[in-house]
């Protein structure tokens, strides 16, 4: 049995009202979508806010609209399970929406949100525990304590970004809108490229501060031979968070040859990373012709020479480093066959 | 504390539970319903799984206090439910994974019924790997997942009146086969209503009203 520390729940019914609170409480606040992540992280004492905002009752915040140039906008409360069965999601933006489709279970993806997986703190098997656990190994870098169980003598926490869709959205170009009070108590937005949204640190991956609320995902209108996949790498076929993540980008020209390509790997440090050398060694190529066997092992090589997985998630990590280039080549493949997601099961 | 307005199987109910309380330790330990699992508690297992507006969600990760407004149904609910729609006896479902005995402990059997009802509700014909990905959010650890598909494929044979498929474990012959005496093979729990339909007590859900076990 796993209690969760005190606090009280508010269920504001719009963006003002919720702005409103994480104003007023500061720091003692937490914003709450599907309740999967934090949770679980609340039970083992890893959070203990005061008010836990829910911003489940907040209408602009659900559903997926198309705009006339052809951008997906994603309402931020949207569950996995809507955007992962969504047709257009599906069709526009299908590395995306194959991510959504395997992230944990089928009771979490109806709970879970896309903003809340894009928010998702980071993960490390000496920090996703219980309170007795890890007090029984003088916690770590990241909460309560000041060592680092994966790097010895590390000073900078790596637990590993975990979320299936920021690598996807990374390659898609997605943009994320974001709200906050200033301080005359004006509602200010601002877009930020999910790009520049995740920095290389494990302990708080995100550059934006705890008083800002994502209300939306923006996927620009893809190429008009946009191809897209999903690999997941993980213990189970179901429930477990992954232990490695590919998402593959392949933009076809006229004749079919790759004019432009990106590879971004999630699962393995504390921000997603973008395989720039792979994403080029397929760029000219075409798939099916004399060459594309070699650029798609070429670019497997290159992967495999850029990530360096760390035994901060469960999962053997050499064996997660073989992986690689294995899900590297089989997503690629499956990208431009129109398939996906790569899965073991 | 707050007093919680929530619609449990049906009934609108008013609850009084501090404002940190899951949705499972109201269902469990202040109305009673101990059909709701508690198994890890955070979200792996499955056995707390309710449905929430016809939806499988987990009610150990979910504040109870947010399920305000919606329709909850529990293991306890399906029954009574099928009884207000002018069926007889238990849900259909709940009927299947009796008769294919589809339980051994039956601790995941709750939540293994309400995500295959759930799936029933959606998708009027699931197949095999369907019906798989639909329950691999529910962890059982002692039948093997054969006989739970099993259960949920006889369920949905007889709602479209097709013959069920032998198991594969009876060759030569069909004990899901309708008989003119009725079903040939009888459900575990033939002799009480609750031991094969997931609403039997598990060890932990005894209830001492304050006395000493």
């Amino acid at each position: 049995m796993l209690r969760l520390p005190k606090f009280e729940v508010a269920a504001p019914q719009t963006v003002d009202e919720a702005l409103a609170l994480l104003a007023e409480y500061g720091a003692d606040a937490m914003l709450m979508a599907g309740g999967t992540d934090l949770v679980p992280n609340m039970k083992h004492g890893l959070f203990e806010p005061k008010l836990v905002v829910s911003v489940s009752a907040i209408d602009e915040l659900q559903g997926v609209a198309i705009e006339d140039d052809g951008t997906l906008v994603i309402g931020a409360a949207t569950t996995l399970q809507a955007v992962a069965t969504n047709d257009e999601v599906r069709r526009r933006a299908p590395a995306f929406a194959q991510a959504a489709g395997l992230v944990a279970g089928p009771q979490l993806r109806r709970m879970g949100t896309v903003g809340g997986n894009v928010m998702l703190d980071t993960r490390c098997q000496w920090y996703n525990q219980t309170h007795f656990w890890r007090k029984s190994l003088g916690f770590c870098l990241k909460k309560d304590g000041s060592l680092c169980h994966v790097v010895e003598g590390g000073s900078k926490c790596v637990a590993a970004a975990s979320n299936d869709t920021a690598p996807t959205l990374m390659s898609l170009g997605a943009k994320l809108v974001f709200a906050r009070r200033n301080s005359e108590g004006q509602v200010v937005r601002k877009t930020l490229a999910v790009d520049d949204l995740y920095k290389s640190d494990g302990a708080f991956n995100k550059k934006v501060a705890g008083d800002e609320l994502l209300i939306a995902v923006r996927i620009p209108a893809g190429a008009p031979q946009h191809r897209g996949a999903y690999g997941k790498l993980r213990d189970r076929g179901s429930i477990d968070f992954p232990l490695l993540g590919v998402a593959v980008r392949i933009d076809l020209d006229d004749a079919g040859a790759v004019a432009d390509a990106d590879l971004v790997a999630v699962a393995l440090q504390a921000r997603p990373i973008r395989l720039k050398k792979a994403a080029e060694a397929l760029v000219g190529n075409t798939p099916g012709k004399p060459g594309w066997d070699e650029a798609v092992d070429a670019a497997a090589e290159a992967a495999y020479g850029q990530c360096h997985p760390m035994p901060n998630i469960p999962g053997d990590h050499d064996y997660r480093r073989e992986m690689v280039p294995v899900y590297v080549r089989r997503t690629i493949r499956a990208a431009v066959a129109g398939e996906g997601p790569v899965h073991h099961v | 504390m707050r007093v919680l307005n929530l619609t449990v199987n049906g009934d609108a109910t008013e609850v009084a539970a501090p404002a940190h309380w899951t949705l499972l330790e109201v269902l469990r330990y202040r109305m009673g319903l101990t059909g709701s699992k508690q198994g890890c508690d955070k979200g792996d297992c499955g056995a707390c799984t309710v449905l929430i507006d016809g939806e499988p969600q987990l009610s150990c990760l979910t504040v109870a206090a947010l399920a305000e407004g919606h329709e909850i149904t529990t293991i306890e609910g399906l029954l009574p439910a099928h009884l207000r729609a002018g069926g007889e006896g238990p849900d259909p479902v709940q009927e299947a994974f009796d008769r294919c005995g589809a339980l051994q402990c039956g601790f995941c059997q709750p939540g293994m019924i309400l995500s295959a009802r759930a799936l029933l509700s959606e998708n009027p014909a699931p197949t095999r790997d369907e019906i798989k990905a639909a329950l691999s959010g529910n962890l059982c650890r002692c039948t093997g997942y054969t006989q739970i598909y099993q259960a949920v494929e006889l369920a949905l044979a007889e709602a479209t009146g097709a013959e069920p498929a032998s198991p594969s474990w009876a060759p030569g012959e069909n004990p899901w086969a309708k008989t003119p005496e009725g079903n040939a093979r009888p459900a575990v729990g033939a002799a009480g209503l609750t031991e094969g339909t997931g609403v039997a007590p598990s060890g932990g859900d005894s209830r001492t009203n304050g006395k000493a076990h």
